[in-house]
């Protein structure tokens, strides 16, 4: 017998006193509890047992207007030390040449997809992501520019889908200096269970909250073991300053 | 049913009862001091956190009744996951003990024509010897968390699920890095001295070259959900991310107790688990995998599910909710047992409260050790209180008592069978010297005590919803649950030959 039929097989004989006074029951039971109690124990559509969990808990941990939820966000953010920076649409360019050659940065990582005005400022080299770009060649890079896909105000969290703009995992994993460029309002959530929502689960997440920390060492913290030391995290607001348009270059 | 006998002598080279390692631990006071120190503070920060949200109630007991339905139906997600999984791109391999897994993972490893691998800190692969298993092979394992790395470095034992290292200090550490490292790789930097920061560093250098030259990764998982595929690891220095990331080949050993039934049920687990185990509102980074992603990580993915054990545990009705753990090690901070005990003396990858349930679940109550577990404890019921899955480990405890004590219909390696009392064997000697070391350190039962009665109103007396009819629970006494004192009576005071 195959390790799979003995395991499946044991977890079987295992749930035998498992009897009907369980809800979801009826779902190992099939037709013959088709008259039971279907609305609170029958199988779902497709087979899926129901699991008739009280999901009584919080969708969101208080009510707040776009500005709050940014301003939570940004003071999250902080709280694990991430640097918080704003601007606009116009600013963007010099903040980010600011903020590379404040770290000395020459080599810059650009996923793809970036905008490409974004880095038209910095004196820093572009690298572009591409599938040819190994670890070692990243481990030559100074900082990295990415977007991101949604960012959790409650937790102080940034996730990052690899979509546009964000590029493969390691490229935000190998260089010692993340900036991370937030849209606000649009790609801040409250809460957790809501940027579950706005994932897709297929593509690799990372999901990072303040720069990479042990504890190990008689439980001080020091920021930075093998993910980048320093995150920047510049949240772009699009209406800031309705008097200067993005440039139309 | 087959008649199998407790009592039987531990097999030579067997780690030694809990009490025996218990008083040594005792005597060391480095150790007592760094653990007291540690327990202390993560207990303080992850009330703080836990205080943070205002329906940690519902979270514990969704928590619950999601892990609880998911046992209930584990053959139907098994299968599920399995499907998921391998649409996704990735392979799945089944284990049903630790001899089969590591043949598997060695195999493998092996497939891929490399020596060597990195690892992300995982305790099934510590439960299952993985590292001594490859190295038996040829094939040397490198820890890449950095608490690991010191145990690894240091040729010692993990003593707590959050900080492994956690009886290590500074000046041990430094000394450890100085003299070791270069017996594995890239040498300490000269003039290293004990500050955490430079320590670090050390270790950032150290493994920065074998992340980038790795081909092959193995790595343990907090959560799989069944309806997608998806992998779920989380941590907080980024080894984790290198491990998950670089390599071209990955491989993943799970419990199958690990699996949740939706991508939605993360919003539970995904705020329980950060506040509860180091008292953050999120640990730096989580990753999501499902099966392989063109360009972007390993070419190819392995999923070992484990048993192990599980599939006994399963069986029992009062045991079985130890496998909700998520591995948090709340109950490890508050338990004034480990406290003086320290982690070693649990011999096993678990530790503490869920060592004492776990372990003599997955192995039996066979040994003198595994009989011991049960009666680390006194009973305080701290670690119920904190457990953000609500397992009520005093219950389970008892349970397992009377188990090495009366014996009783057990199911061992997927077999029903009776075993026979301890009584008169080492394996009861070994319980009663456990029992006996944990009256004799009143301070601790105090000290615990306390604790609880303090917490006991913040939390559900009863769990709510499904949990109830699936754990068969009690209403949690008064503390504490038996006290001490009428226990040993009862079962230690005379009553006739068993
Ligand atoms: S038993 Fe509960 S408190 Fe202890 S490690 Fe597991 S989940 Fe955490």
């Amino acid at each position: 017998m195959s390790g799979r039929e003995r395991i499946l097989g044991r977890v079987r004989r295992a749930l035998a006193d498992v009897g009907e006074e369980h809800p979801g029951a009826a779902a190992r039971g099939g037709a013959a509890h088709a008259g039971g109690e279907p609305g609170r124990d029958g199988t779902a559509p497709g087979g899926a047992p129901r699991d008739g969990v009280a999901r009584d808990y919080l969708r969101v941990h208080g009510e707040r207007t776009a500005a709050e939820r940014v301003g939570l966000l940004a003071t999250h953010l902080a709280d694990y030390r991430a640097h918080v920076h704003r601007t606009d649409a116009a600013g963007l360019p010099g903040t980010l040449a600011a903020l590379l050659a404040a770290r000395g940065a020459r080599r810059v990582a650009v996923p793809e997809g970036l905008p490409a005005d974004w880095l038209s400022a910095s004196a820093a080299t572009p690298v572009p992501d591409t599938p040819a770009l190994t670890a070692r060649d990243l481990d030559a890079v100074d900082s990295v520019v990415t977007g991101c896909a949604v960012a959790i105000a409650e937790t102080g969290t940034l996730v990052l889908d690899a979509g546009p703009g964000q590029g493969r995992r390691q490229l935000t994993l190998v260089p010692d200096h993340h900036v991370c460029v937030v849209h606000v309002p649009e790609q801040v959530v409250d809460s957790l269970p809501q940027a579950l929502e706005r994932l897709v689960p297929h593509r690799p997440l990372t999901w990072i909250s303040g720069p990479s920390a042990t504890s190990d060492i008689e439980l001080s913290r020091v920021e930075g073991v093998h993910g980048p030391r320093a995150l920047d995290v510049v949240l772009l607001s699009a209406d800031a300053s309705p008097t200067a348009p993005p440039s139309p270059r | 049913m087959t008649r199998i006998h407790l009592g039987m002598p531990a097999p030579p080279g067997a780690a030694p009862a809990f009490p025996d390692a218990a008083e040594h631990s005792t005597r060391d006071t480095t150790l007592r001091n760094n653990l007291r120190h540690a327990t202390h503070t993560i207990r303080a920060k992850r009330a703080a956190a836990v205080a943070e949200l205002a329906d940690w109630g519902e979270l514990r007991a969704a928590g619950a009744a999601i892990k609880d339905h998911t046992l209930r139906h584990l053959d139907h997600y098994l299968e599920q996951v399995e499907a998921a999984v391998t649409a996704a791109g990735g392979q799945v391999h089944w284990a049903v003990d630790a001899a089969e897994a590591n043949a598997i993972v060695t195999r493998l490893v092996r497939e891929t024509g490399e020596r060597e691998v990195v690892k992300v800190k995982s305790m099934a692969t510590q439960e299952i010897g993985l590292n001594e298993a490859l190295a038996a092979a040829g094939i040397t394992a490198y820890e890449t968390d950095l608490a690991e790395l010191i145990v690894q470095l240091g040729q010692d034992l993990p003593s707590h699920i959050l900080v492994p290292a956690i009886h290590r200090n500074r000046a041990e550490i430094r000394d450890i890095f100085r003299t070791q490292m270069s017996r594995w790789g890239r040498p300490a930097p000269a003039g290293l001295t004990d500050e955490p920061a430079e320590l670090a560093e050390a270790a950032r250098l150290h493994l920065r070259e074998k992340f980038l030259s790795a081909k092959v990764a193995v790595s343990g998982a907090n959560f799989v959900v069944a309806e997608t595929g998806t992998l779920v690891v989380v941590e907080s220095e980024g080894n984790g991310r290198m491990c998950l990331t670089l390599p071209e080949t990955l491989i993943s050993v799970v419990g199958i107790e690990k699996v949740i039934p939706s991508w939605r049920d993360l919003e539970v687990f995904l705020q329980l688990l950060p506040r509860s185990s180091t008292a953050e509102r999120m640990n730096p980074y989580t990753s999501m995998w499902t099966g392989v992603t063109d360009d972007d990580g390993p070419a190819a993915f392995h999923l070992v599910l484990l048993d192990n054990g599980r599939t006994d545990a399963l069986a029992d009705q009062v045991g079985r909710q130890a496998l909700r753990c998520i591995r948090c090690s709340a109950c490890l901070n508050v338990c004034p047992v480990y406290e003086r005990a320290g982690g070693h003396a649990y011999g096993s990858a678990y530790p503490g409260p869920i060592g004492a349930i776990l372990t003599p679940q997955l192995r039996g109550t066979v040994s003198a050790l595994d009989a011991s577990l049960p009666y680390a404890s006194s009973l305080c019921g701290a670690c119920y209180e904190v457990c953000p899955v609500a397992i009520d480990i005093p219950e389970v405890l008892v349970r397992l008592r009377e188990r090495v004590v009366e014996g009783g219909p057990v199911t061992v390696r997927g077999t029903r069978a009776v075993i026979r009392p301890a009584r008169g064997h080492a394996a009861e000697r070994a319980a009663m010297r456990a029992a006996r070391w944990a009256f004799e350190h009143p301070r601790a039962l105090r000290a615990g005590q306390r604790l609880a009665s303090r917490t006991r109103a913040l939390h559900p007396r009863r769990l709510p919803g499904p949990g109830r009819a699936w754990t068969r629970s009690r209403d949690l006494p008064e503390v504490p649950a038996e006290s001490f004192r009428d226990w040993w009576q009862r079962t230690r005071g005379d009553r006739g030959t068993a």
